[in-house]
């Protein structure tokens, strides 16, 4: 194939005279043979080559340059696409006739082993594509009880004194998730606990009940409105961060090389972040509380001239032991859902950066979901059970 | 310094009991297969380079022998156990006899390169600290990062993550070494001091060694046999000491080892 082109071949340091050379391609037929005729100046002509009018060849694919006064790499490319699908099939391609630097680029390319033949894609029915997506659902929430027992087998190996948990990663992770929620806690908590006890007197002013605000404020703040908005800014601030850690190791291999350690990538990696978020869940949700109470007890005072002992009065009448009880149930639950979403998504990451990407925000949505439904289903247990 | 050091280990003995022993191992992305039917054993105390052209599944090898990913057929015995049958505690207990450098180095990216090769001694024994510290240092000084014991590892270069990932596998004095590409994008003074670490790991500690190299430097210098994978036939075409492989292979590992140089025509002697 690298031998010397045929004497008709034209050099490729030809001038170009696109006037008088018009680019030319054509199959013509001759016996069994397919020659492709090229003529004209080619070089910096993007025209596409014509389609092989058969599909099968029985005898040999030819290209005949006799008439080719320059060419470029748009043509190399255009020919190797027209004649590699025969040179893969084995047909006879004779190139002899082109130019030899032309020759010798498309011999280089004909020469690469072809990709591996893909398996064919099956054109799938209705109920095959139906059935693929149940599979891959069933096969999703699989995936979630799995995780989820590996955690408590986890939690149990650390009971027992057993997990490969550092100490020190469970107190970093602490820190991380506690004290610096901290102010974005007590943010949201002012302004959704001003919202809750403006909006509540304003109703209650009507009816000439102001005193009633405390009893609003607390119940509510306490029981429902702290643990939620901590779910919430936790699953923002501290549940994609799980995931984006863990996604990220696992795209670097760093899970990979835990486990080849024999360190159970659980103990090490989700464990901390779950126990952490545990212990701080119920601490962040009674701070939530406190300043949510504060701010119904500015409100009552500053604008609906309730005295401040007697707000004080009625929020102690009104928080009992149920109400907090319940509070800091909801919230640790909803903080542990919110690390178990984002390690979840973490450890199911691909690797790539895209994949890092959309685990972080697979978790904050499953996070949120997650908190949803089971405040729901909290609320209507506890309801229930007269709590 | 390392109690090991001092040990002589005896070479191994042609007949001796391997460490590994895989069988009809079939390796598969679902039903996509990558290599099928794979059987050899690893001897202890050898260099076996796993070799063959991109995509023939070299690394993907390494990640069944090293429990990452499960074979869709075949066995992959230590001993006489199987890494993918024996229960969670077992497996844990082979992995902690080997060690293992990834590609890219895996460092974990949130501890400093000292604590990255300490960590292994702080989670799997009950070293005290300042040991544990001493024989980091002593490890990375054997990579030749002596003085990269505080960095943190995103300031290290390619090849310096490399080097300390080998001291990170090294940290336990594991009996088997897995290295993927342990020299690939290295300069080549610190691929050839890679290469001598190696040998005198298998030399002087008796470490098994098994990494997947192309470098051809590195696999006539070190390895004591070579296995190849063929990308076209999707399996193993070769297995035996690379020279050898050089004059009497498979045409194809013939190329492989002369750089896509034919194998020379054998003169015929004149009869």
């Amino acid at each position: 194939m690298r031998d010397a082109p045929s004497g008709d071949a034209v050099s490729d340091t030809m001038e170009v005279n696109d006037e008088t050379h018009a680019p030319d391609a054509r199959w013509l037929s001759q016996g069994d043979d397919w020659v492709l005729e090229l003529s004209g100046a080619w070089r910096e002509h993007s025209a596409p080559l014509p389609e092989l009018p058969a599909t099968e060849v029985v005898g040999a694919v030819r290209v005949h340059a006799g008439g080719l006064r320059s060419w470029d790499a748009p043509l190399a490319s255009a020919l190797w696409h027209q004649i590699e699908p025969f040179a893969r099939r084995g047909a006879d391609v004779d190139l002899q006739a082109l130019p030899e630097g032309l020759q010798q680029i498309l011999a280089l390319a004909l020469d690469t082993p072809p990709p591996a033949a893909a398996a064919p894609a099956a054109t799938r029915g209705r109920v095959a594509r139906l059935g693929a997506r149940v599979t891959a659902w069933w096969a999703l929430r699989r995936k979630t009880l799995t995780f989820f027992g590996e955690v408590l087998l986890s939690l149990g190996r650390w009971l027992r004194g057993r997990s490969d948990m550092r100490a020190s990663d469970l107190a970093w992770q602490i820190e991380q998730t506690g004290p610096r929620s901290l102010p974005i806690v007590a943010l949201v908590c002012f302004l959704v606990g001003l919202i809750v006890a403006y909006m509540g007197a304003a109703q209650l002013q009507r009816f000439g009940a102001q005193n009633y605000i405390a009893d609003l404020v607390t119940v509510g703040v306490v029981r429902e409105v702290a643990a939620l908005l901590v779910g919430i800014v936790l699953a923002g601030r501290v549940g994609a961060a799980f995931a984006a850690q863990i996604g990220s190791m696992r795209a670097n291999e760093e899970v990979d090389a835990l486990a080849t350690m024999g360190v159970n990538p659980v103990d090490f990696l989700v464990l901390p972040r779950v126990l952490a978020l545990l212990i701080v869940g119920p601490m962040l949700t009674a701070f939530g509380a406190l300043v949510g109470m504060a701010v119904g007890w500015l409100v009552a005072v500053g604008i609906y001239g309730v005295t401040p002992l007697e707000y004080v009065y009625a929020s102690a009448q009104a928080i009992t032991l149920p109400h907090v009880v319940v509070g800091l149930i909801k919230g640790t639950t909803y903080s542990v859902l919110v690390a178990l979403a984002g390690c979840l998504q973490g450890m199911a990451a691909g690797r790539s950066a895209q994949a890092v990407g959309d685990a972080t925000t697979a978790s904050v949505v499953q996070a949120i979901v997650w908190i949803v439904v089971v405040a729901s289903a909290l609320t209507v247990v506890f309801q229930r059970l007269d709590f | 310094m390392n109690e090991h050091l001092h040990s002589q280990p005896a070479p191994p003995e042609p007949g001796a009991e391997p460490l590994v022993r895989v069988e009809n191992l079939t390796m598969a992305f679902g039903s996509n297969v990558i290599q099928r039917d794979l059987n050899f054993e690893i001897a202890p105390g050898e260099v076996l380079a796993l070799a063959g052209g991109s995509g023939c599944g070299k690394s993907t090898l390494l990640r069944h022998l090293i429990g990452l990913q499960v074979p869709a057929k075949g066995r992959v015995l230590y001993g006489a156990q199987d890494l993918y049958a024996v229960d969670d505690k077992e497996k844990a207990a082979l992995l902690r006899s080997f060690g293992v450098m990834f590609q890219a180095g895996a460092l974990w990216s949130s501890m400093t390169v000292g604590e990255n090769v300490m960590l292994p001694m702080q989670v799997l024994t009950d070293m005290e600290p300042e040991r544990r510290e001493q024989e980091a240092r002593f490890k990375l000084a054997l990579v030749g990062l002596a003085g990269s014991f505080e960095a943190e590892p995103a300031t290290l270069s390619g090849g310096m993550r490399k080097r300390a990932a080998i001291a990170r596998a090294l940290a336990l004095n594991p009996q088997l070494l897995f290295l993927d590409e342990p020299s690939a994008g290295l300069d080549p003074l610190t691929s050839a001091h890679l290469d001598e670490l190696i040998m005198h790991l298998r030399d002087d500690l008796g470490t098994t060694v098994v990494m997947v190299s192309h470098e051809l430097e590195s696999i006539f210098a070190l390895a004591d046999r070579l296995l190849f994978l063929d990308a076209q036939s999707k399996t193993m075409t070769a297995l035996g000491p690379p020279k050898a492989l050089r004059q009497d292979g498979p045409e194809e590992v013939q190329r492989f080892l002369r750089r896509g140089a034919a194998a020379p025509v054998k003169e015929e002697t004149p009869s």
